[in-house]
């Protein structure tokens, strides 16, 4: 039937694949967007260093300390979470009643000088780390490694976890109600300034727990994320900024849109996001799954 | 009058370069209901604003058990007991009315419990699990005070609660805020509505371009109505 219309199977779910384990990244790393978003009204572009710096923190702890994949899976984000704290606390929060533009500003030069420092230490080129996972199952019609179907259901988890957090909790009733009317939140005696600092700290350590995940199938470097923020980020706009069930179905779904692009018609594949984006917004402007306010 | 609750002398305000109110004094006793009345930008709900401490810029004393708090945050000035009920109301839409009610965090022993409260209000019962601002405008009022009941605070601050409402539903807060108030419960009310004020309060501070200028009790009403009167442009 595949051949039908000129597509080997094996090509055809190889990309399809690959789509949606592009897919779990971009949904993990959008969600962290999302929520910083909501939260602190500023778009972090550093997102991208920050999941750059989770990888590497499972590269240093593994090649340093010896600590395996597993334990990094929960080491990682806390460091790389921590040392968001530090930059929330001691930078963002000055911006906060600026205008979105420095907010750009500052974390799009953050990012920058992040990923300065970790290429002038470990240049470019990339390291490999070890699959913990090796192996494979022989679908039939593909070949499926074990390590990235583990992906994909660990990207669902996260998601479906984050999502539960957020929309099920107290402390995620007062993010979202913190996200609609701060002022009063605070009269309420909530500690409005130290959630957002925990909210920022979740995020990045949601970007590197994204980045500990991704280095087994990537090489660790220090520009493995530079391109992601932008695709992100367009990822963000089109679910809807501060959706949370927009930005994991948007995230899986333009995964898959850009595998399948790739087997169909490979050169709009590194286009076809922004398409999207520039459709959605002439339709829906406030995204598919945002509400205009 | 019995132990002074809140004390506010020479309080000043301002927004942005604006400044707003220009040395307003008050006091009230533990279990009064005291009103401030006043014309629209008379500065009654920066005064409760400020008490809140969730204006730009404020200063002069504010004291709440006898304990200063006009350099505090408000996070710190609602965990000493103060609750505020603010003139728009404040409903979160991305909460149901249940989350909208849960929110505000326990800040002292002895609030009313969520039964309680919904025997208060048995509308907001029925409509738990929906969306806080679908509610109707009276049930959205009914939220707003049910939540801060539930929180110990002792003290109440309640901007324009009858604002924009049906005549039956002004009738049913004013039966609620006398039974809150039987409760046990200070209550500073802001009003525009004096006829509603004067069925509930014990004294009347009245505002002026960001002064008080006059306070009445509930007995002197009657007599100084003619003066009242000017002074609200009724």
């Amino acid at each position: 039937m595949f051949e039908l219309i000129g597509i080997p199977p094996q090509a055809l779910f190889g990309q399809l694949l690959l789509g949606l384990i592009n897919g779990a990244f971009y949904a993990m790393l959008s969600l962290g967007l999302a929520v910083i978003f909501g939260m602190l009204n500023v778009i972090n572009f550093t997102h991208g260093a920050q999941y750059m710096m989770g990888a590497f923190a499972a590269w240093l702890l593994l090649g340093i300390l010896d600590v395996p994949f597993w334990a990094s899976l929960v080491l990682a984000p806390i460091l790389v979470g921590l040392f968001g704290v530090v930059l929330e606390r001691v930078m963002l929060k000055r911006i906060y009643h600026l205008d979105h533009l420095y907010g750009f500003l500052l974390t799009f030069g953050l990012a920058l000088v992040i990923e300065g420092l970790f290429q002038w230490k470990w240049g470019s080129s990339g390291a490999p780390y070890p699959n913990p996972i090796p192996g494979g199952y022989n679908l039939g019609f593909m070949f499926m490694p074990t390590y990235r179907a583990f992906v994909v259901v660990a990207a669902l988890v996260i998601c479906l976890a984050t999502w539960y957090g957020i929309e099920r909790t107290k402390l995620g009733a007062y993010l979202r109600a913190a996200t609609e009317n701060p002022t009063l939140v605070r009269a309420f005696g909530i500690n409005v300034p130290r959630l957002i600092t925990l909210t920022y700290g979740l995020g990045v350590g949601l970007a590197a727990l994204a980045g500990v995940l991704a280095a087994p199938i990537q090489q660790v470097s220090a520009l493995m994320g530079t391109n992601l923020v932008l695709v992100v980020f367009a990822v963000v706009v089109i679910g809807g900024m501060g959706s949370i069930m927009g930005s994991i179905v948007t995230g899986f779904g333009l995964g898959l849109i850009e595998g399948l692009t790739k087997v169909f018609y490979p050169p709009a594949s590194n286009t076809v996001i922004f398409v999207v984006m520039a459709l959605v917004l002439l339709i829906k402007p406030a995204g598919l799954f945002g509400q205009t306010k | 009058m019995a132990e002074t609750l809140l004390k506010v002398e020479d309080l000043q305000a301002w927004y942005g370069e604006s400044h707003i109110l220009h040395g307003v004094g008050f006091e009230i006793g533990r279990g009064e209901l005291v009103t401030l009345l006043g014309r629209n930008g008379a500065g009654k709900t920066t005064t409760l604003k400020s008490v809140m401490g969730i204006v730009e810029k404020r200063t002069g004393s504010v004291t709440f058990e006898g304990k200063e708090t006009v350099s505090q945050p408000s996070d710190a000035i609602a965990r000493l007991g103060l609750a505020y009920c603010p003139e728009e109301r404040g409903i979160f839409s991305s909460l149901n009315v249940e989350e909208n009610l849960m929110l505000p965090p326990m800040v002292r022993p002895g609030g009313m419990s969520l039964s309680e409260i919904y025997q208060l209000f048995p509308n907001l019962q029925e409509r738990r699990r929906s969306q806080g601002t679908k509610l109707s405008g009276g049930e959205q009022q009914m939220l707003a005070i049910g939540r801060i009941l539930r929180t110990g605070a002792t003290l109440l601050l309640l901007d324009e609660p009858t604002e924009g409402l049906a005549p039956v539903i002004v009738q049913r807060i004013g039966e609620i805020i006398r039974q809150l108030k039987g409760r046990g419960f200070t209550i500073l009310l802001v009003e525009q509505n004096f006829h509603f004020a004067a069925t509930v309060a014990d004294r009347h501070y009245i505002m002026e371009d960001g002064h008080v200028v006059d306070i009445m009790t509930a007995a002197d009403v009657k007599q100084n109505i003619g003066k009242l009167q000017a002074y609200l442009g009724v």
